[in-house]
């Protein structure tokens, strides 16, 4: 197929295993066809990097297709780029323009230490999921699914909560580096639901507790977390994890 | 049979005696139990952290056992079972359409036609149920219907409404639950999680498998670990396409591992190419990206009667639209299996009707669903998926039609397992799409995620004990384990040679001729002159890889090349068993369509009398052909019958 192509220059942020401090380097992109993903974008950098004999551009992904929340960097100042609701997986050459500049540089949050170029370790994310990011239950005890009739508004109010991917990119554009937005989907998902409630109050606490304790920021209302989310989650479900916390915290 | 090929011993599957209802009941009763103190004495390792993982570790541990849980991304939630978008059966019969567990175990009997155990099938059927309860009490958002109740659709291949999902997201639903589940089990401290690990090698200690030989990769060190029993749950092989749905990280090494070990290969030949794909674009293409099957529940696949028309589809006539699957098949239509629509979509591409600029996809068209229910029912349904396809093709399937065409998606092949998902390795159980068990030659639709979970929460919980409950076990000392030491070696040894061979071609180029190799001759349809020119490409790449392959960087940090270079050599040798597998099996079947063997209709035409079997294959050193192993399928319960879906 022919397709259009463009040529782009990258400043792109690398910084060995180990090394204090980073720094951008210069590569161009060349004979990039608009339909191709931002990711095999840096595939075919990284290819001319591999046939000069050089170490190619280390970035986290694997589905590459908007759902595993493994990739992201912040691209021209922006997580995922500067397309609404879109990894950077789906973020496509044709949302750019022949001879753009485009800088590229990883996550950055004193919660997510930075391994490798554009590679962060996101593990506090997990942690927080760990204090209480689920509902006590045990294979083999449930009762019939249909047992508990669950309207649909909230079934579908605890599906938005729950689209969240994981993938820091609210963290990364907050001024704070929180991690309301992320706390609050799961916290918003299991609180909605009645099998969530028996554990609400404890989980609200203890999700939030971690969240302190692995140096994430707190909330200043600065809404760039809903504005960057690729999975358009609601800065309303931090408000509903503030009711949560509250109520938990004064009963 | 291939005349290098010698023909070995028959598997013993150990499927319970007694009527299909009653054997998972009555072998859960005769399964010895490990005592609840003792359960805590023993450690499982469990590799990979996708449904059937997850799941595995999460109950593993809910019963008391210890266990170590590995994945290759950077989070277990990460996993490609993520990705799944359509839903996960259930014989509930909540739709009152006359479901039951025999009618989804017939269904899946026959999708896979007749190549799969009957025992596990079964079984599964009736897991199904348990597997909805369990992921509600979860906590995972289902569709529901006014009343609050499950909601339910129809999928590729079924009569009944029996699939339960989660808008278009429900393996990232089901996933996220297994997972929650699993955190549950890491914050008490009965999992130990090691993110970024991938297994390099299988030990075996006493002919049972022990142990597991890491690479972590962020430091690139070598890490052993062992336990009582290893659990591999590392999904499917597709990427051996280069081209396919799965994730980047997607391979085939964790399995070809213990394969070398001893492990018998099950039909691996059997892989599925899914229908509804967005096309290719390009050469540096990555990946390729499914949109659900669920689709063709309101979408209407259609090429213009007149080839090589190149009129934009509106302008495109009723009378010169050809909806080639109503016509043929007129009481499943749209919703004809997976393997039947693919050939379908390729064979309208050869005969020059494709559409759009390459000419090789078909459409798949709403405007009568959105005609019908509107356009708000339309995106209520599908509403993230053309949502998705909009992102990648810039068009707008309200608008205009969907392109489609068919890609490498799942692989029903898989490492050979008895009836208690265990491996002909002692210790070494096999879980969810890295096993061969219960799709035979093809997978219906929403019954991967299914299996998955049922393997993971009701299935290997309980077998696993009648193993640890028999077995007895010898200490290992690691330093001093002479396995573990050669396990160490071997895999170094492997590390360094890639990264010396300093060459002048990229991983990727390797892996992308490989890909169109395997597409081109043991893709959709086969046949024995293409198999066995491909059985030669695939050799010789393999050894110009060996002699010509360039990777940068070192062994002793996050080298994602390197990784991707172990994987894709992987790839090259299993590239050439599947390659085997297929010219082994002189019938069509399923998924794997040999031209020379079809019925008046161009279905698949299979050889019951000769090959109603698991294929099964045991290495025998490098550059030797392997043993051949058979598991002859008995069907006792079903009556074998030509599929046809007219």
């Amino acid at each position: 197929m022919i397709s259009k192509t463009i040529n782009l220059t990258l400043k792109v942020w690398r910084q060995n295993r180990g090394e204090k401090k980073g720094r951008l380097e210069t590569y161009s992109a060349k004979n990039i066809s608009v339909d191709m993903s931002f990711l095999e974008m840096l595939d075919v950098v990284n290819e001319e990097l591999t046939k000069n004999k050089k170490e190619t551009i280390a970035f986290d992904h694997d589905c590459r297709e908007g759902i595993c929340g493994m990739c992201g960097a912040v691209v021209n100042g922006r997580p995922h780029g500067h397309e609404k609701e879109t990894t950077l997986c789906q973020l496509h050459m044709r949302h750019f323009s022949d001879g753009d500049i485009i800088v590229i540089e990883p996550w950055r949050a004193r919660a997510f230490p930075l391994i490798k170029d554009l590679v962060v370790d996101r593990s506090a994310l997990d942690n927080i999921i760990q204090a209480g990011g689920f509902i006590s239950v045990n294979a083999g005890g449930a009762p019939d699914a249909n047992a508990l009739p669950i309207s649909k508004e909230i079934a579908e109010a605890a599906f938005n909560a729950a689209a969240c991917i994981g993938c820091g990119a609210c963290v990364a554009a907050c001024p704070n580096a929180s991690a309301m937005l992320f706390v609050s989907a799961k916290v918003s998902q299991f609180a909605l639901l009645p099998q969530g409630r028996p554990e609400a109050a404890r989980r609200a606490r203890t999700m939030v507790r971690m969240m302190d304790q692995c140096g994430f920021g707190n909330c200043s209302n600065e809404t760039e977390c809903e504005a960057e989310c690729p999975k358009g989650i609601s800065i309303s479900n931090i408000a509903r994890l503030n009711r949560e916390f509250l109520k938990a915290e004064f009963s | 049979m291939n005349p290098d090929v010698k023909m070995h011993t028959k598997l013993d599957a150990k499927v319970p005696a007694g009527s299909l209802a009653e054997k998972w009941d009555r072998h859960r009763f005769n399964l010895k139990l490990v005592n609840p103190a003792n359960k805590k004495k023993f450690e499982i390792i469990v590799v990979g952290t996708g449904l059937a993982g997850a799941s595995a570790a999460a109950t593993f541990a809910e019963l008391g056992y210890h266990v170590k849980n590995f994945c290759i991304q950077d989070s277990p939630r990460r996993a490609h079972s993520i990705a799944a978008q359509g839903g996960i059966n259930a014989a509930k019969n909540y739709s009152n359409d006359g479901d039951s567990v025999w009618r989804l175990f017939y269904d899946t009997i026959k999708g896979g036609d007749f190549r799969a155990r009957e025992a596990n099938v079964y079984r599964l059927a009736q897991l199904s149920c348990n597997i909805i309860d369990h992921c509600v009490a979860q906590g995972i958002p289902f569709a529901r219907d006014y009343g609050g109740f499950l909601d339910n659709r129809s999928f590729g291949g079924a009569q009944v409404s029996r699939t339960f999902y989660a808008k278009g997201q429900t393996g990232q639903q089901l996933l996220l639950g297994a997972y929650s589940s699993l955190m549950r089990q890491v914050s008490t401290g009965m999992v130990k999680l090691f993110p970024r690990r991938e297994m390099m090698d299988l030990v075996v200690v006493d002919g049972k498998a022990r142990g597991i030989v890491v690479r972590n990769l962020i430091t690139g060190e070598l890490e052993t670990y062992t336990a009582h029993a290893v659990v591999l749950a590392t999904g499917g092989y597709g990427n051996v396409f280069n081209l396919s749905t799965n994730a980047m990280a997607s391979n085939v090494t964790a399995a070809f591992r213990a394969y070398k070990k001893g492990a018998y290969f099950a039909n691996p030949c059997y892989t599925q190419i899914h229908p509804t794909c967005i096309p290719v674009h390009g050469t540096f293409q990555s990946k390729l990206t499914l949109m659900s099957e669920s689709l063709r529940n309101d979408g209407r696949v259609w090429v213009p009667k007149k080839p090589r028309d190149k009129r934009r589809p509106g302008d495109i006539p009723e009378s010169e639209r050809d909806y080639y699957l109503e016509n043929k098949y007129p009481s499943f239509g749209n919703l004809v299996p997976r393997d039947v629509a693919s050939r379908n979509a390729k064979e309208q591409c050869d005969l020059e009707k494709g559409v759009g600029e390459t000419g090789l996809a078909v459409y798949l068209d709403f405007a009568d669903a959105i005609k019908r229910d509107g356009e708000n029912a339309i995106a209520g349904k599908y509403g993230n998926l053309f949502q998705m396809y909009e992102k990648i093709t810039g068009d707008n399937p309200y608008k205009t039609p969907m392109m489609i065409y068919p890609a490498v998606h799942y692989t029903m092949g898989g490492l050979w397992v008895d009836y208690n998902l265990m491996s002909t390795i002692p210790g070494l159980f096999v879980l969810g799409e890295a096993n061969f068990s219960d799709h035979g030659a093809n997978r219906l639709g929403a019954s991967a995620l299914m299996q998955g979970l049922a393997d993971g929460y009701f299935v290997i919980p309980y077998t696993i004990g009648g193993y640890l409950a028999q077995t007895s076990f010898s200490e290992i000392n690691v330093p001093d384990s002479k396995e573990f030491k050669q396990g160490i070696q071997n895999v170094q040894q492997r590390i360094d040679k890639l990264l010396s061979v300093n060459g002048r071609r990229t991983v990727t180029e390797f892996h992308r001729e490989l890909g169109l190799i395997l597409w081109e001759y043991c893709g959709m349809s086969r046949n024995e002159e293409g198999l066995l020119k491909a059985r030669e490409m695939v050799s010789n790449l393999r050894h110009e890889f060996w002699k010509d392959v360039y990777v940068p960087g070192t062994g002793k940090d996050l080298n994602q090349s390197l990784e991707k270079a172990g994987r894709v050599a992987d790839f090259l040798e299993f590239g050439e068993l599947m390659i085997l597998d297929a010219l082994a099996r002189k019938e069509s079947c399923g998924c794997h369509f040999n031209t020379a063997f079809q019925t008046e209709e161009n279905e698949a035409r299979r050889d019951d009398q000769n090959f109603c079997h698991v294929a099964c294959w045991e290495y025998n050193g490098d550059d030797q052909v392997p043993n051949f192993h058979k598991e002859s399928l008995t069907f006792e319960n079903v009556e074998l019958s030509q599929r046809s879906y007219k």
